[in-house]
């Protein structure tokens, strides 16, 4: 009887734990990110540890295939030729399976990293481990991280107008980071916008 | 390869002088869209947000024709809410309608702030699509994932 209790209680503790994961949904505004460690188009690896200097970090999930992620492109090196200065660079990470999306290869990251000359990491979530701990649903999806302490501090669309750049009225991401980089919180903390659902199998 | 292109030329020049209505598809913003997102009469609405471009929403839209069609007698209207970008209005949301014969109204969302309106449609939805919603006077239901024809159909029904 003890030993079925056992059975019974360490079970029920199982469930709660694998749903506690899986329902999460990811970072939210506040938490601490983990580290993670993805391959850059570079074939080097890549840690936000790495970056001594940075005093946070604007990481972008994105991918060579979705029409928002590439309405997007031009706006995504503007960040980092403007932020990566003052201590804000751009990483990038394509979530994708390749194998639900061809065009989201290793190989034609390379090739769209080249055509577009990103100034920054674009990184492969091989496996796809990383993205679900951001929680991050589409590309494009931003997630703005401080150091030290590795505080999530936005979420959500660069700028108000994802699919038409000249129509934008509210830089999301740059109001975020100009805050930080004045010593304050962001005035808004999380926005939307449409995407691409990211493709696994 | 330049057979199908005259194949399909040729399908679609016959096709557009029988059928002259499907191929205007009227722009909204999201205050015109609105009404159309909380219609109470004795309707139940599938609301499917897709694009184009979207693979998983291509997929999908026969589900949404086909429920449109099946429940056409039992009070179902379907509509869907294009994301396209506008500028491809007449190059791809339209030429992608003649081709694919689709059924149910279309239109199309054109409303530069997306993240009001993203919120204001459900508080749940980040913005990925595809996406649906599923409506009645008493009950209403958001979608953030893709759907095959069963799957909507057992959905459908508990609104029925």
């Amino acid at each position: 009887m003890k030993t079925l209790k056992s059975i019974l209680l360490f079970a029920a503790v199982a469930i709660t734990f694998a749903f506690g994961i899986k329902t999460e949904g990811g970072y939210k505004i506040g938490d601490t990110i983990e580290d993670f460690s993805l391959k850059n188009i570079d074939d080097k690896m890549v840690s936000l540890s790495d970056y001594k200097e940075a005093k946070g970090f604007i990481i972008v999930f994105t991918c060579n295939m979705c029409p928002y992620s590439i309405a997007n492109e031009d706006r995504i090196i503007a960040l980092d030729k403007k932020y990566k200065k003052l201590g804000y660079p751009v990483i990038a990470i394509n979530p994708n399976d390749p194998k639900a999306m061809p065009g989201d290869g290793f190989k034609e990251m390379k090739k769209r990293a080249e055509e577009k000359e990103f100034t920054f990491p674009y990184l492969f979530d091989d496996g796809q481990k990383v993205y679900p701990k951001f929680g991050a649903t589409k590309t494009p999806h931003v997630f703005i991280v401080s150091k030290p302490k590795m505080t999530v501090e936005y979420i959500g669309a660069i700028d108000n107008s994802s699919r038409n750049s000249d129509n934008v009225t509210e830089k999301y991401v740059e109001n975020a980071v100009d805050a930080l980089l004045n010593g304050n919180k962001p005035a808004k903390t999380e926005t939307r916008a449409i995407g691409c659902s990211i493709k696994i199998l | 390869m330049l057979i199908f292109l005259c194949l399909q030329s040729c399908k679609k020049e016959s096709k557009k002088s029988e059928n002259l209505d499907i191929t205007s598809v009227k722009t909204y913003t999201y205050a015109e869209l609105k009404p159309f997102l909380e219609k109470e009469n004795d309707k139940v609405y599938v609301v499917n947000f897709w694009a184009t471009w979207c693979a998983p929403c291509v997929k999908e839209l026969p589900a949404f024709e086909k429920l449109g069609k099946q429940y056409a007698n039992q009070n179902v209207e379907v509509l869907l809410v294009s994301l396209d970008f506008p500028k491809q209005l007449d190059k791809r949301l339209i030429p992608f309608l003649e081709k694919n014969k689709l059924q149910s109204k279309v239109v199309l969302l054109d409303d530069v702030n997306e993240d009001f309106w993203i919120k204001a449609i459900d508080s749940t939805w980040t913005g990925a699509i595809p996406a649906t919603l599923i409506y009645n006077e008493n009950k209403r239901k958001f979608y953030e994932q893709s759907f095959d024809y069963d799957l909507l159909e057992n959905e459908l029904k508990t609104f029925l």
